[in-house]
């Protein structure tokens, strides 16, 4: 594939730079989450699943930090992208490429954009999605307890925000910090996560599914142990309805960075 | 020789994944240079993904190589004991239903979602127990990211639920000659007329 010896000198070139860049990128405004155990509302059999330390971002990707990638990467603007990757409805309220709409600011959390735009930002910053465990996990949190989730007013903010139209249009950072230091779990946008397409659930896919068939079906919520788990039931299935080049109106994203090398 | 290839070696591994993006763009000069390549590929062709697949014969592929095939594809992963062997014998019977007169213009893709487990070898040696290992078959193997992107691709959704099962949509999946997917057929030994008929029409 590779022939010349320039080419091989050019190749390894770019990836110290690009090693450089992550380094440098990737603690800046991330925050360790300490990984345990932990039984997700879908799962199986609910069985606890383990989950490892790891660097999520405090703050969701806002307006600016997507407009910063889409000049570096034009092929994700919105007049370039490839339908494969998007739906019409990508950045649709921004006003042309470059620019954000007038409802939209800066300083919001980017939403409208698709799955394979939010996987491949995070991977240009040296990072990644967070898998649904690891964003359940640092979401269990309120402001002062690693898991709250069986706190009734936090239950009661979660599904209160979820009746919030247009939370999308405030700003990062505006909603609480939890445990681990990170904003806007809840309260603002939802988020994409890097497998979303493991949720069996949705109503499409409850036909197709061979195992879990009568996990989750028809009564599920109804027959969710209690209240804690109304919320998490709605992620579940919202995940479970998208597909990966849906851009979404109130659905942005961040990112996390695996903890291996501790500095 | 050998000092190139461990550098290389040794980049692939430094490599992250924003290095794709950059050799992403690299192949995208290329192929600027040589347009016939990508002039002519279509917004909504999978050819768009930049993923690089191993095949059963421990070939590297790309999946633009397949242009101008009809391909049938589907996700499984081999030590399935559940679905996949009726997925399996879905796409075999598919097969069997296609004139041999149109084979030479058809692909038909089993593509591992456990990616870990099913290594060439292993892949190989389903295909020949399966009775898959004419021209026509093709096993890919990609890394878990570009597994979970191509399923997301296809729409089909599946989770890990202990080391050796997972859980997954049951679909195949028909795409035209150039990468655009034309008809999904839902479900386990559904009746397959509307998928064949499908793929015969595209073969021409």
């Amino acid at each position: 594939m590779i022939t010349s010896p320039l080419k091989i000198v050019f190749f390894f070139a770019i990836c110290i730079i690009c090693t450089l860049n992550s380094v440098i990128a990737q603690t800046e405004n991330m925050v360790t989450v300490k990984g345990g155990v932990y039984i997700p509302l879908y799962g199986v059999d609910s069985t606890a699943v383990k989950v490892n330390d790891f660097l999520m971002d405090i703050y969701p990707v806002s307006n600016n930090d997507f407009l910063a990638f889409v000049k570096k990467y034009p092929q994700w603007k919105r007049s370039h992208i490839k339908r494969l990757f998007a739906d019409e409805n990508y950045l649709v309220l921004w006003n042309d490429d470059n620019t954000l709409g007038n409802q939209l600011k800066p300083n919001s959390p980017i939403t409208g954009v698709s799955w394979f735009a939010a996987k491949k930002y995070c991977e240009c910053q040296g990072k990644r999605l967070p898998t649904i465990d690891e964003w359940e996990y640092a979401a269990m949190a309120d402001d002062k307890m690693p898991d709250a989730r069986k706190k009734e007013t936090y239950n009661q903010y979660i599904l209160e925000w979820y009746e919030t139209p247009k939370s999308f249009n405030n700003s990062i950072g505006s909603t609480f910090k939890n445990y681990w230091g990170i904003y806007d779990l809840h309260g603002l946008v939802w988020e994409w996560t890097l497998d979303f397409n493991s949720v069996l659930i949705s109503g499409e896919s409850r036909k197709d599914v061979d195992k879990d068939s009568n996990l989750f079906c028809g009564s599920a919520a109804v027959g969710a142990s209690d209240l804690m788990n109304y919320a998490a039931f709605m992620r579940y299935a919202f995940r479970g309805s998208m597909k990966a080049n849906y851009a979404v109106k109130n659905l942005g994203f961040r990112c996390v960075k695996d903890l291996n090398i501790t500095p | 020789m050998n000092i190139i290839k461990t550098l290389l070696l040794g980049a692939v591994i430094v490599l992250s994944s924003c290095n794709k993006e950059k050799k992403q763009e690299e192949v995208a000069v290329s192929e600027s240079k040589s347009k016939e390549n990508s002039a002519s590929i279509s917004e909504l062709s999978i050819y768009n993904l930049p993923s690089v697949w191993t095949t059963q014969n421990n070939k590297k592929l790309e999946l633009k190589e397949l242009k101008g095939d009809v391909l049938v594809m589907v996700m499984i992963y081999t030590s399935c004991k559940a679905a996949c062997p009726r997925l399996v014998a879905d796409m075999r019977d598919i097969e069997a239903k296609i004139p041999d007169s149109k084979k030479d213009n058809i692909k038909l893709l089993l593509v591992s979602i456990d990616p870990e487990t099913d290594t060439p070898e292993r892949l190989k040696k389903f295909s020949i127990e399966n009775k898959m290992s004419s021209d026509q078959w093709l096993f890919l193997r990609g890394t878990k990211s570009d597994t979970r992107e191509f399923a997301a691709v296809l729409a089909v959704n599946y989770k890990k639920i202990s080391p050796m099962d997972f859980s997954h949509s049951n679909i195949i999946s028909v795409f035209d000659q150039k990468g655009e997917l034309v008809h999904q057929q839902e479900g386990l030994g559904v009746n397959n007329k509307e998928t064949v008929n499908k793929i015969i029409e595209l073969a021409h």
